[in-house]
């Protein structure tokens, strides 16, 4: 559904997007993951025809992004990273506005954006610029919907969202997977990446790793522990110190730990007992989605 | 066109809830134009004048007295020699002096035509123009009384004719009065038409929806159409309103053609969308929108179209530059329209030169329109 | 020193809006204190309270010993603030930032100097400490941005989701300067919306429609609702109420 080949892009000196290329399937829910200015922004905007591509080509929905811009913009939809709406026109304004543009009304697709629309029903005669940032969210979703895309782009649309808000939004991605959507979604939040059929992680421009959230983490090859003690402070210094260590971060209520080849529970509780850390508990774990990027970032 | 007409509804939308979009298009072409015309224009009630009747004759006196009884005139003073015109006036408190040459009654009443001349405190050009207005008016009217007074039988009258005239004293060019009409005209066009299109076209760079409407399937040039159709048709009807505002409430004279004048006022309009869509072409945000509009077209017609200084008294280089403010011809233009009556055989050559402007900024914005950003 | 921050039935109304509705607790010296909440939860309003921005309608709160009321210039000579939107000048260098905020905070000019030197080492500068803020990337800014606020040496720093779009190592680098920081005596007072960073934090508190919903340590958190994760603690509290 979506074919990207060699896609480089610069502004001046930055390299925004170097040399990227993928496939995502018709129906999947595909996440390109990484932080702020990765360059995921700027690949967007070329997949959606806003950018021309330096070099490289692309192709959504079987049409080429730089030759058949128009008949392509017919087809995807695309919701921005900062949820463009017009403040000062009430909800259902705003999506009888969209639903015009794009040659349609709200009634026509009703169906596909139900289960959202319903949600924002109690609040259609308000103005947009008074939602909270949840439904905010919501609306624009909708208004990037109206004219059942065949490709959905959704550039960070969880940016700033609080973690509640967050979840229910990839619930509605999943419902709408089931309405044969393909969507491309970005995000910063490496804990997000588990809800795509397969991601892609990237940093300064360059793809680091493709692969199903599953696979991402099973490249990961090296030990890794999670360490917990009463002084976490000390225990960072401590096992940043450490002959085996290699990378020492903290992960939520416990550090990761990761070793050289050999290391086992044992070695590294003998270490922190010597150092008088209390409470210990040292744990193999698998590696995540945050264990395997750092990781990659590392080697790139 | 379904779409467009969406987008021309949305854009409505937008202005009729911004109450600071309200003011600018509404309250500021009413405050400039009370602020200009009352500033500068007193109430004309009881104005204070000077007769100098070096005539004695009927008719002077007659007419003295028209002036004195119409309520408008209260005389102060009576003058016996040309030489005290000029004290007078420094004192101050003589707004016009009506001079009755000698022979007046002599000449009225045997050749039909006689003169009569009023000198005007012009360093308030306002009240000036308006104090001898009042009294032309009055002293030609007095024409048709007269016939009462002649004994001449019906139908062999000869044609009988008072010349008025004006001379201002202090500032006799009258140079800025009843500019600002006109300046206030183009200046609200210019800043309704060129500053608001190009402000709210970036706000939608800023708010992102510019993002999500050029990826619909609204082409470009529906979209900055759509946004300068409801601005045309606000600039025309403030153009209107001021024009309104002037005629009745000012008291300007609309000498020429308005069926010309509301042509003209379109015609710049046209030039001023033109320059916003061009400054709506670089500039992403509303500040920078704000910012060029101020600096690229407010400055320069406040200061170099006439509208405050007059362009006779720049030096040469401002001069030269001056002809590149559309405002200094359209300020030409009105001026020309209200106050003379001219018409499009003497305005040609400002019409044109606004036409080219228009044609040529229409030309270069639609070419800086891209389908993508950046 | 007495709390870092102490604060009882503080309370804030919009007109008939209660933004911030009797919150009340206290953070002592040296602890991070996690603060959390939905957007709109009340988060900012409480923050802006206690930086002394804002002056609250009822209630009393203390900020290092002074009180938000009346003393409001104390508490801004002792506190730090960091926020992820703005923080530091774009168009000044980080060494041209050191020195406009070391002595908008009335730093001796020699001290200055060393501070500056001390913080562009630590985070090693060195290469663009004469270049354009703006052209750092994203994470050497916000660490840039954490240090300054720290230049002056306050009591009490606001931090309000310092670490919003940065990659993971760099968020972890973020953290590590703050647990240095806490670890010298400092007090953090910070927001997030990542649930990992509020395990690290030595107590949470969150905030539902105005009010303190909890406030205790992670860990006595996790047991008291019965879930794994802080994630899990946030979306039993405020699920249901975003919406609104």
């Amino acid at each position: 559904m979506i074919h990207i080949q060699n896609i480089a892009k610069a502004f001046g000196e930055i390299h925004a997007v170097q040399d990227v290329s993928f496939d995502v399937a018709r129906g999947e829910l595909f996440g390109l993951i990484g932080p702020d200015g990765a360059g995921k922004t700027t690949l967007f905007k070329i997949l959606v025809t806003l950018l021309l591509p330096d070099s490289g080509s692309a192709t959504v929905a079987g049409r080429d992004v730089v030759q058949d811009f128009r008949a392509l913009r017919q087809m995807v939809g695309y919701m921005p990273g900062r949820f463009s709406l017009y403040p000062d026109l009430s909800v259902e304004e705003n999506l009888a506005f969209f639903a015009t543009v794009f040659g349609t009304t709200i009634q026509e697709n009703y169906e596909l954006i139900r289960d959202i629309y319903v949600q924002l029903e109690p609040f259609k005669n308000r103005r947009a610029g008074a939602l909270s940032g949840g439904m905010k969210q919501k609306l624009a979703l909708c208004c990037a919907l109206i004219h059942k895309p065949d490709v959905l782009f959704l550039d960070e649309p969880t940016t700033g969202v609080d973690a509640v808000s967050r979840k229910e939004f990839w619930e509605m991605l999943q419902s709408l997977k089931k309405h044969g959507l393909t969507i491309l979604v970005s995000t910063p939040y490496m804990d997000e990446a588990g809800q795509c059929d397969r991601i892609a992680l990237m940093q300064n421009g360059q793809i680091l790793a493709i692969d199903t959230p599953t696979g991402v983490e099973n490249r990961f090859a090296k030990p890794l522990f999670a360490v917990r003690a009463t002084n976490i402070y000390r225990l960072i210094q401590d096992l940043r110190q450490a002959p085996f260590t290699i990378t020492c971060y903290a992960f939520g209520e416990f550090l990761h730990l990761t070793t050289q080849d050999g290391v086992s529970t044992g070695t590294i509780d003998t270490y922190l007992t010597e150092r008088h850390h209390k409470q210990l508990e040292i744990k193999p774990i698998r590696a995540g989605i945050e264990d395997s990027f750092m990781d990659l970032m590392q080697h790139a | 066109m379904k779409r467009f007409f969406a987008f021309v509804m949305k854009e409505f939308y937008h202005i009729l809830r911004d109450r600071r979009t309200l003011l600018i298009l509404f309250g500021m072409p009413l405050a400039m134009v009370l602020l200009f015309g009352f500033a500068l224009t007193n109430e004309i009630k009881n104005a204070r004048i000077a007769v100098l009747d070096l005539d004695h004759g009927q008719h002077s006196r007659q007419i003295t007295d028209r002036l004195l009884s119409s309520g408008y005139f209260q005389l102060t003073k009576t003058l016996t020699a040309y030489r005290d015109v000029e004290a007078t006036f420094r004192q101050g408190n003589v707004k016009l002096v009506v001079v009755f040459p000698p022979n007046f009654t002599r000449n009225y009443a045997h050749d039909g035509t006689a003169q009569v001349q009023l000198l005007a405190d012009a360093s308030e050009q306002n009240t000036a123009i308006s104090l001898t207005n009042y009294a032309t008016n009055i002293i030609q009217t007095y024409r048709t009384g007269a016939p009462a007074t002649e004994q001449s039988p019906p139908g062999a009258q000869p044609p009988m004719q008072i010349t008025v005239q004006p001379r201002m004293v202090f500032n006799p060019e009258l140079a800025g009065a009843f500019v600002f009409v006109p300046g206030v005209m183009a200046m609200v066009l210019l800043l309704v038409s060129a500053l608001m299109t190009s402000v709210t076209i970036a706000r939608e760079k800023e708010t992102g929806t510019m993002e999500v409407l050029m990826v619909s399937p609204l082409s470009q040039i529906q979209i900055l159409f759509g946004k300068m159709l409801p601005y045309l048709l606000l600039s025309f009807l403030n153009g209107v309103m001021i024009i309104t505002l002037g005629v009745f409430l000012l008291n300007i004279p609309l000498n020429g053609s308005l069926g010309l004048l509301l042509s003209e006022t379109l015609l710049f309009i046209f030039v001023a969308l033109a320059i916003g869509l061009l400054i709506s072409a670089i500039a992403d945000t509303q500040l920078v929108a704000m910012f060029t509009s101020m600096l690229a077209m407010l400055l320069p017609t406040i200061f170099l179209s006439g509208f405050l200084f007059p362009i006779e008294s720049m030096p040469r280089v401002l001069q030269v530059i001056s002809n590149i403010i559309p405002a200094k011809h359209f300020i030409i233009i009105v001026k020309g329209i209200m106050i003379k009556g001219t018409g499009l055989n003497l305005l040609w050559k400002p019409t044109l030169i606004l036409f080219a402007m228009a044609t040529v900024l229409t030309i270069v914005s639609l070419r800086k329109l891209k389908p993508r950003l950046g | 020193m007495r709390n870092a921050v102490t604060t009882n039935k503080l309370t804030k109304r919009f007109g008939d809006f209660v933004a911030t509705d009797a919150i009340t607790f206290t953070v002592a010296p040296g602890e991070i204190f996690g603060f959390l909440g939905a957007n709109g939860a009340g988060k900012t309003t409480a923050m802006r309270m206690l930086c002394g921005l804002l002056k609250p309608t009822s209630g009393t709160a203390t900020v290092a010993g002074f009180d938000v009321y009346t003393q409001s210039e104390q508490i801004k000579q002792v506190i730090g603030y960091m926020s992820q939107r703005f923080s530091l000048y774009d168009d000044l260098t980080p060494r041209e930032n050191i020195r406009f905020y070391g002595g908008i905070y009335g730093l001796k000019r020699a001290d200055l100097k060393a501070k500056a030197n001390a913080i562009i080492e630590e985070l090693e500068l060195g290469s663009v400490a004469d270049k354009l803020t703006g052209s750092l990337p994203l994470g050497w800014k916000q660490r840039l941005a954490f240090s300054v606020a720290l230049i002056h040496e306050p009591k009490v720093v606001f931090l309000d989701e310092p670490t919003g779009g940065v990659d993971p190592i760099t968020r972890r680098h973020f953290w590590d300067m703050i647990y240095a920081a806490a670890h010298r005596g400092t007090t953090i007072f910070v927001t997030t919306h990542y649930m990992d960073e509020a395990e690290y934090c030595d107590r949470v508190s969150i905030m539902v429609d105005g009010q303190i919903k909890a406030l205790d340590t992670p860990g006595a958190l996790k047991k008291q609702f019965g879930v794994d994760s802080m994630d899990g603690v946030f979306q039993i509290l405020a699920r249901g109420t975003s919406t609104k």
